[in-house]
């Protein structure tokens, strides 16, 4: 294959910003489990600072998986039926909700925590509670499971999928569970991979609403790389990462078009 | 049926409207109300402008995020047009390796750049072999803009390379049967074809660099970007009213920014670090 | 099992307003196949989808099945069977799991779904695709799986949508006479909307001619082709030629010469008439005489546009082997019956 004299030039551009962006998560993990991190590689690897990670800082790891699973429960129960409304009624009202929806997500993080605890900082219970962190992080992740699962209903012919549904007798319950569902479930499972994704990952919104009892994985982070040596936060950030590097490979994965058979035309 | 299912349809709805109306619309609407109730009133919006403080803050965000946006797109563009238009063993891995930091918060984006260019940072241990002296900028606006690069740059090249599928080659050809060299061919053919792109993912990059946190946060720098200083004026000065009022404001600029990114691409955006 | 369909007084006005539908009556005997026949936006797949139930008639239509008023009974349960334009098969469940859907939901036994299932399979002749998933089956076989699930529940009428019009010409053809065999065979009640009027002819007992939203013209295929009630439906089903003139002493005199005249108008005119009531004739026993303008081989006849006649090009068939060049006179005898006047 005949290469322009520009192909090589750019390709080390593009491995330098390649390498500007994976080198350092390549140190940090590293440094994770080098025994002194001042000393590099030489010093020994060891998994001891994983071990005083998990000592210091387990609740966040606990409380983290547990909002995000939590939060992908209510977007499911509160998005997928919200998509699906939205992909049958496309009136003004409708685009109406999907741009309001967007709205946590279009504004910074901070301004949305601080609305809340303007608005409810009072209700100690609450307040003080992970239901708090909950709240922010439904607000942030439902635009993306319901963006997702509208943009699977947009592309099928949903109205005329419903009506042969309905003209076999199919109610209105057997056909959204029947019918619609099992049409959307490649934008169901790319929309809750996401959510959790940005759900473990959210700092912006959680810093504000957190307590020192509901800390979150990266409020740990922020915390350890405030006061920890390098090598704690470093530990840290690798188990931030080895939790969240299979979900960008699920996420790859899911965004892949699926291969069809090829379909043959025959006259008979 | 549309008639009849529309009682269905409300009630699969409702959740959502509720969610939204009480947690966002209510505390929003409240936001409003503390920035403008503070001692200063309503003028209190105006504060972002007329408080020297405030407006120098503003205006290093503003110039951060513009700076920021510009090299982005100029890397990303170069570094997508690339890899969307060449086949090589290893592609695919350069692809993921440029994309997977799309989803780190900006706490750990901090991190890296101390990684890179802290005072135990790769970049300072090159430096001091090289010249003797360490090369320590983590901390200062270069390390700012150098974090705020390094978690717009995945977003950016994502949208850039999905637009690059779309350029129509031939017009590329046919400005090359006319003479034109190599530049003018990206200047003249690649540049306006990518407008579009470049406008929306460039809008996407500035709301999100304009209302970023984490990453100042944990770089802790001596530069204020407005979401510090919001930060600051809320949890260390108790000053709600200027707080809530600055808030509004950013809010705001992101919201109008990704406004534009939508009607230059065409479909919902979302912005987030 | 299969029922007569009544129609009274069904209009539909959408809400933005347009009607779509004026006030129609409508007589459907029992296993009668009666074909909507119009062009786009005429209204015929609306009409379709008021006797299915998925759009209810404006205040004072009523839809009754052998007498009885179904015009409040939606679709879900008016026991209809419907085949859609772009098929609907759901794209979740394979080939047997979509001919089995209504039956599920009619909570029959699985023995008895399984027993219906096969029949349909073997009916349609789709056996070997019972596990295939909907994205690998051709058109044709689409087509069959949609008619194989609507018919699997037993419908009291079989409602098709222009069924075949996303097909290619050939499986067309093939697939109108198996569907024609079919309806045959189950003297089935059965609604069939298509704006193909060769399709129309070959498979109605009755075609429901529309424009506009009203009816044209109902009547059977002949009535329809030979007899056609204005020139909208002449002009839409099959070919016609216009011819002006002046009808005098008996005939019609056009530009190219003179025709018979059997009707007691007189004066100026415009007359209708079919390619096929217009033959070649030699030189002497022409009545009119026109020029070659195009000439169309066509395998089984050859089309002339054949100018100077009247003041339009005239559309001639013939068959055989004689080639025709452009520009070469030809003679024509017109039969005189089959001259229409028409508003």
């Amino acid at each position: 294959m005949r290469r322009s004299a520009w192909f090589y030039p750019q390709l080390a551009f593009t491995v330098l910003v390649a390498a500007f962006l994976v080198v350092p998560v390549a140190m940090s993990m590293t440094a994770g489990l080098t025994v002194n991190f001042f000393q590099g590689v030489r010093s020994g690897l060891t998994l001891r600072w994983i071990g005083e990670v998990w000592a210091l800082y387990r609740e966040t790891i606990g409380l983290s998986m547990a909002v995000a699973l939590a939060c992908l429960a209510v977007d499911l129960v509160i998005g997928v039926p919200a998509a699906y409304v939205l992909a049958r009624r496309r009136g003004w009202l409708t685009r109406l909700l999907e741009e309001a929806l967007v709205l946590p997500v279009a504004i910074p993080g901070l301004a949305t925590a601080l609305a809340l605890i303007l608005a409810y900082g009072t209700w100690g219970e609450f307040r003080t509670s992970w239901g708090f962190i909950l709240v922010g992080h439904v607000l942030f992740t439902l635009p993306f499971m319901v963006r997702a699962v509208l943009a699977v209903l947009s592309s099928i012919d949903l109205k005329t999928l419903e009506e042969g549904a309905a003209s076999l007798g199919a109610s209105f319950l057997q056909r959204l569970f029947g019918i619609v569902l099992p049409n959307a479930s490649s934008g169901i499972v790319a929309g809750a991979l996401m959510v959790v994704t940005l759900s473990i990952g959210e700092f912006n919104m959680t810093w504000m609403l957190h307590t020192p009892l509901t800390k979150t994985l990266p409020v740990g982070l922020a915390d350890s790389y405030a006061s920890m040596r390098l090598e704690i936060g470093s530990a840290y950030t690798l188990i931030f990462f080895v939790m969240i590097i299979p979900l960008l490979i699920g996420i790859q994965l899911a965004a892949r078009p699926r291969r069809r058979a090829p379909v043959r035309e025959e006259s008979r | 049926m549309e008639r009849r299912d529309r009682p269905y349809l409300i009630l699969l709805v409702l959740p959502a409207v509720v969610l939204f109306a009480a947690f966002f619309l209510l505390p929003m609407v409240r936001l409003m109300a503390v920035g403008a109730g503070g001692p200063q009133g309503a003028s209190a919006y105006a504060a972002i402008v007329t408080e020297p403080r405030y407006l120098r803050s503003l205006l290093s965000t503003l110039v951060l995020s513009a700076t920021v946006t510009f090299t982005t797109l100029v890397v990303s563009s170069v570094a997508g047009v690339f890899l969307q238009r060449h086949a090589f063993p290893g592609r695919r891995l350069l692809v993921a390796m440029l994309t997977f930091p799309l989803a780190f918060p900006g706490v750990v984006v901090g991190f890296m750049v101390i990684m890179l260019a802290g005072r135990q940072g790769l970049i300072g241990d090159v430096t001091h072999l090289a010249t003797g002296q360490k090369l320590v900028f983590a901390y200062s606006m270069a390390g700012l803009f150098t974090g705020y690069l390094y978690f717009s740059i995945p977003r950016v090249i994502l949208t850039l390379m999905a637009a690059a599928e779309k350029l129509d080659r031939r017009l590329e050809e046919a400005a090359r049967s006319l003479g034109a060299s190599p530049w003018r061919v990206v200047w003249d053919v690649i540049v306006p074809g990518l407008r579009p792109a470049l406008i929306s993912a460039g809008a996407i990059c500035f709301a999100t660099a304009m209302g970023a946190f984490g990453t100042a946060f944990t770089l802790a720098t001596e530069i204020e970007v407005l979401p510090m200083t919001i930060y600051t004026e809320f949890t260390l000065r108790a000053n709600f009213a200027i707080a809530a009022a600055l808030s509004i404001v950013l809010g705001a600029v992101t919201w109008v920014a990704l406004a534009l990114a939508r009607t230059a691409a065409g479909s919902t955006v979302a912005a987030a670090a | 099992m299969s029922v007569a369909i009544r129609l009274v007084r069904c209009a539909k006005t959408f809400p933005d307003g347009t009607r779509a539908v004026e006030p129609i009556d409508l007589e459907i005997r029992a296993g009668e196949t009666v074909v909507f026949l119009g062009p786009s936006g005429c209204g015929k797949t609306t009409t379709l989808r008021l006797i299915a139930g998925l759009e209810t008639p404006d205040p004072g239509g009523r839809v009754l099945f052998d007498g009885v008023d179904v015009t409040d009974v939606p679709i879900e349960r008016r026991e209809v069977g419907m085949v859609f334009q772009s098929y609907a098969l759901f794209p979740n469940l394979d080939v047997e799991g979509n001919i089995e859907y209504g039956l599920r939901v009619r909570r029959l036994p699985a023995g008895e779904r399984r027993d219906r299932v096969e029949e349909m399979l073997s009916m349609m002749k789709i056996t070997e695709l019972r596990h295939r998933r909907v994205d690998q089956l051709s058109g044709g076989q689409k087509q069959r799986v949609a008619l194989a699930r609507a018919l699997a529940v037993r419908p009291r009428v079989l409602l098709l949508d222009e069924p075949l019009t996303a097909l290619d010409a050939k499986l067309r053809d093939s697939l109108r006479v198996e569907i024609d065999a079919l309806l045959r065979r189950l003297s089935m009640t059965a609604v069939y909307v298509t704006h193909d009027q060769a399709e129309a002819m070959a498979l109605g007992d009755r075609i429901v001619v529309m424009s506009h939203g009203r009816v044209a013209q109902i009547g059977r295929p002949r009535d329809i082709y030979f007899a056609p009630a204005s020139r909208f439906v002449a002009e839409f089903v099959g070919t016609m030629n216009r011819l002006a003139g002046v009808a005098r002493d008996g005939h019609l005199e056009v530009t190219g010469g003179r025709i018979p005249w059997h009707y007691a108008v007189e004066g100026a005119v415009e007359v209708l008439f079919r390619p096929e009531a217009a033959v070649l004739v030699d030189a002497g026993a022409g009545q009119v005489k026109g020029r070659v303008a195009a000439a169309f081989f066509q395998g089984d006849r050859t089309r002339l546009v054949v100018e100077g006649i009247g003041p339009e090009p005239l559309v001639v068939d013939t068959a055989g082997h004689q080639e025709f060049v452009t520009g070469q006179d030809v003679h024509l005898r017109i039969d005189a019956r089959a001259l229409l006047v028409l508003e």
